[in-house]
């Protein structure tokens, strides 16, 4: 393996002026996710078909020379970054890849007039997610630029999340939930996109304004409140996730921005009040949702107990937990289960699919992989030393973790079910690529909290100069 | 910001942490139940994926299953279906298993231990692993002519082997045709089983033995055993015979069958109780012998035992509670609150028939590996011994009479002497018929029960004509 020119692991050695960079542990932990993926490939073909294609190859020569890409990337223009990153997403876009691949070969023998693949679809997908990681750390060389474009970046984030509710239904429904973009044969999910859009809104403006919201009027029952007049903005957030609910019938993207929005609110502010306004306004906006709409009382009906509505609104749930319980501990191996029982198990339900052919300890792992994700963005979050970078890493990271733990309480009968997708593991284009922006701004941060301070001189945040850095990449 | 951030940093782990519980109690403490859970199809279709082992009755397969090119890849199919329904039971997508497909299930599907090396190899030689065969005890002539012999009728035949308790026929009416719940077709199965769910008489209950009948005077059979082992009678001894017995401590006058007279005299011999079935005599006599005999006997021919399983569980035959002598008189003649199965009607009739020991019945001839070797044999067992030989003897005489002379005449074979005993039952609607019985007398190679559920004849007219044809079709294939 070639590395790039900055790169000397024994310039990191301890004592050295320069923190270690671990670049070449992230190629290890890299290439270890790629095996794990073509092991994982190859038992599900020899499961399933018995024999070992040329596809597999390609797939991966593939994978492999797309992390291989990514990892240049890294090492050439974001040497510092945390090496954890990158191989926790190798390792769920790679697992989500077989498993989509399995699923393709359970739909196949179902019916073989079935040609349709999603898996090398979703190969796709993963590579234009790619293209567009290298893209954000080509052009994006100081994550602070992104704090000018703050409030463009939350208009862009708002008309991506009204488009689905003013598009004709034709356009922009799919099984009951208006949250699509359909044009041309592609479905493309905006709210993924919106998500990434006003999370930087959120951290710019919060870092604005935090002063402001972390004033303190009065205090009640130990707890200081904020004035009356600074609840505005906490108040537009929400009133913007109950109409997301309302016009999109999305109680995923709802509940997500909402929780993204108040916790980074919480961090900037370092007021608890906040959070307890926050659940307030959820309690309440939960029992008023849960009083007018029939999908939402469906929804928290079946999940209350799936079983008893099985011929209906629990099948869903009802399915993945008999594949889970029977998946028990160590799974049906993979292609040894019946994953594809449970309805859109590609998207919304791969991690029953997981769950029941890895058992217990292959979901776990997984859920763990996400926990190392999330905690090593915390960590960057934690050692950034700019406020903006530290609210938006912290902000991005939390909307890993609100999403993984939405979607998987979902899918395991933990919360009702919201219709979010499982990161970088499930099927579905918008999430993938919008992730791997997410990431390459995490990625961005992360080399800018780890660099070291001072050697080069300081590059103040002279915002004024940023334009010009722009032009010079 | 720090302090903050730390706490989101716990918070996040607190809520992975519930996750990783909850899936904890999903595929652990949960695993079984819904693993187990009937709409849980995945344990089930991947039963389908291997060859379930047949159900063999004389050399040929009743139930076996066959490749198809559907998603489950073998179809469950039985031969001549309705004849050995009551036995082989069916296998179900939607209704699960039922009779012997669920008792041996752990064979059929190969789980059962004695095909573990078995299955290890096929893991290795990477064959498909296949179930065991059963092969049965039933046989084709006699299951045939019981089930024909009961056409239009709801009843129930057993036949035994009285040497072994090997089950040779055990049939059921009204039946049902169990490929009609196999198929793969979810919407036909559940079409047909609400077709039977409308009918009167549920088909799937397997009335031989999961249904308990008042057993009428086939019950004078044990009083007459209880009697004979009291050593205080022999089949001479003369006991009162009245037209009419009062009963002890009420009102009510026991009558004999059609208010007749047993014998002028009022009195007559045990033989000749048996051979008219008499019920002032019996009723008498089961008051003189008292509960205690009566019961042990009762008990030593399986009444109110351990509930047997022959595979198939077996309810409980019973005498019920019998509180006064007048409950005792009643209950000597089969009535009051006595109920037997079919089964058991049969094993009375087995244990007299063998020397007077009961062997356990069984329907379980052989396990079989799929290449058919065997590995497991059934070696008869001895129930218990209610009578001695002797009485055994004595009783073979009376029951001899019964059919020679008394209310068992239709039950005569050409060439046999056949022994019996037959019932007709009140109940709340037309009597029930029974007839019990085996042949040939002086060296016994079958013995069978019939019963016809609200016959309206006499066990005589309705039930001893199809213990004789049962019998019959038995002995001609023996080459007797």
């Amino acid at each position: 393996m070639t590395s790039g020119p900055t790169t000397d692991p024994r310039a990191a050695a301890p004592g050295a002026a320069n923190p270690p960079k671990r670049r070449n542990t992230e190629l290890a932990l890299l290439g270890f996710a790629v095996l794990i993926t073509l092991v994982a490939q190859a038992i599900v073909d020899l499961t399933v078909t018995g024999s070992l294609t040329t596809e597999l190859a390609t797939f991966g020569v593939w994978f492999a020379a797309l992390w291989t890409v990514a990892h240049l990337v890294v090492r050439r223009w974001a040497p510092y970054a945390d090496p954890l990153l990158l191989p926790a997403v190798a390792l769920l876009v790679g697992l989500g890849l077989s498993f989509i691949h399995r699923l393709d070969l359970a739909a196949q023998q179902a019916d073989s007039a079935l040609s349709r693949e999603d898996a090398p679809v979703q190969l796709v997908w993963a590579t234009l997610g790619l293209v567009l990681f290298v893209g954000v750390l080509l052009v994006l060389r100081d994550h602070r630029l992104l704090s000018r474009f703050a409030y463009t970046l939350a208009l862009v984030g708002l008309v991506l999340l009204a488009i689905p509710a003013l598009l004709p239904s034709s356009l922009s429904e799919v099984n009951g939930a208006k949250i699509w973009i359909r044009v041309a044969g592609f479905s493309i999910q905006p709210g993924e996109f919106a998500k990434i859009c006003l999370t930087v809104f959120f951290a710019a403006y919060l870092v604005d304004k935090r002063d402001v919201l972390a004033l303190a009027s009065r205090r009640v029952m130990g707890l200081e409140l904020p004035r009356g007049r600074d609840l505005g903005p906490v108040l537009v957030a929400w009133g913007l996730s109950i109409l997301v609910l309302v016009f999109e019938r999305d109680l995923g993207s709802s509940l997500l921005l909402f929780g993204i929005f108040v916790v980074m609110l919480y961090v900037a502010t370092e007021r608890a009040s906040w959070l307890l306004i926050g659940l307030g306004l959820f309690a309440g906006g939960a029992l008023v949702a849960y009083q007018l709409f029939g999908h939402v009382q469906q929804r928290v009906d079946s999940w209350l107990d799936p079983f008893e509505y099985y011929d209906g609104s629990g099948f869903q749930v009802a399915q993945a937990l008999f594949g889970l319980g029977t998946g028990g501990l160590f799974g049906a191996g993979l292609g040894g289960g019946r994953p594809d029982q449970v309805p859109v198990a590609k998207s919304d339900f791969i991690a029953a699919a997981v769950g029941e052919e890895l058992g217990l300890f292959g979901l776990v792992a997984v859920i763990i992989v996400y926990l190392v994700l999330v905690e090593r963005g915390l960590r960057t979050s934690l050692i950034c030393r700019d406020a903006f970078g530290k609210l938006l890493a912290a902000g991005l990271s939390f909307a890993i973790a609100w999403q993984v733990f939405v979607v998987l309480g979902g899918v395991t009968g933990l919360l009702p079910l919201t219709g979010l997708t499982t990161p970088f593991l499930a099927y579905g284009g918008s999430s993938l690529v919008a992730n791997f922006v997410l990431v390459a701004v995490l990625v961005r941060i992360s080399d800018a909290a780890r660099r070291p301070a001072a050697p080069t001189g300081p590059p103040k945040p002279a915002l004024g100069d940023a334009p010009t850095e722009v032009v010079q990449t | 910001m720090n302090a903050p951030l730390r706490r989101v940093a716990i918070s996040v782990l607190v809520l992975f942490t519930l996750l990783i519980v909850n899936v904890n109690v999903i595929q652990v403490v949960r695993s079984d139940e819904l693993r187990s859970d009937g709409r849980n199809t995945r344990v089930l279709v991947e039963e389908y994926d291997s060859e379930r082992g047949s159900i063999v009755a004389g050399g040929t397969e009743v139930a076996n299953s066959v490749p198809t090119d559907d998603q489950l890849t073998y179809l469950r199919q039985y031969a001549n279906g309705p004849v050995y329904a009551p036995v082989t039971g069916y296998y179900s997508l939607v209704y699960g298993n039922a009779q012997m497909e669920r008792a041996a299930d752990d064979v059929l599907s190969g789980d059962d231990a004695r095909l573990f090396t078995r299955r290890l190899a096929d893991l290795f030689t990477g064959r498909d692993p296949a179930g065991g065969d059963v092969v049965l005890t039933l046989d084709p002539a006699v299951q045939e002519t019981a089930m024909a012999g009961l056409e239009g009728v709801t009843g129930a035949v057993v036949a035994l082997d009285p040497s072994t308790g090997a089950v040779l026929g055990m049939a059921s009416t009204p039946t049902y045709d169990p490929n009609q719940l196999s198929s793969h077709e979810p919407a036909a199965i559940r079409d047909y089983a609400a077709q039977l769910d409308g009918m009167e008489i549920d088909p799937r209950l397997n009335r031989a033995i999961n249904a308990r009948y008042e057993p009428g005077s086939i019950f004078k059979v044990v009083v007459s055993a209880a009697a004979l082992s009291s050593g205080q009678y022999t089949p001479d001894t003369v006991i009162p015979a009245p037209q009419e017995l009062v009963l002890p401590g009420t009102r009510t006058a026991l009558e004999n069958f059609g208010g007749s007279a047993c014998d002028p005299s009022g009195r007559q011999s045990l033989l000749e109780a048996l051979t008219i079935s008499c019920n002032t005599a019996f009723a008498q006599l089961g008051i003189d012998l008292g509960e205690d005999r009566v019961r042990e006997m009762a008990e030593a021919f399986g009444i109110g035992g351990d509930p047997l399983e022959i595979p198939l569980p077996v309810s409980e035959s019973t005498l019920g509670e019998i509180e006064t002598d007048a409950a005792l008189g009643v209950s000597s003649i089969g009535q009051q609150d006595v109920q037997l199965t079919p089964l058991q009607a049969a094993m009375i009739a087995s244990a007299v028939a063998n020397d007077g020991t009961l062997m356990s019945p069984y329907l379980v001839d052989q396990v079989r590996a799929p290449d058919l070797s065997v590995i497991d044999q059934t070696d008869p067992e001895e129930l218990s011994e209610p009578v001695s030989a002797d009485v055994a003897d004595q009783l073979t005489e009376m029951m001899t009479s019964v059919v020679e002379n008394g209310s068992g005449r239709r039950a005569r074979i050409p060439g046999a002497t056949v022994a019996g005993k037959t019932g007709t039952a009140e109940n709340a609607g037309p009597d029930h018929n029974w007839f019990i019985g085996f042949a040939p007398a002086d060296d016994p190679q079958i013995a069978v029960a019939v019963f016809v559920a609200n016959g309206g004849g006499t066990g005589g007219d309705v039930s001893a004509p199809i213990a004789r044809d049962v019998m019959q079709a038995y002995l001609d294939g023996q080459g007797g």
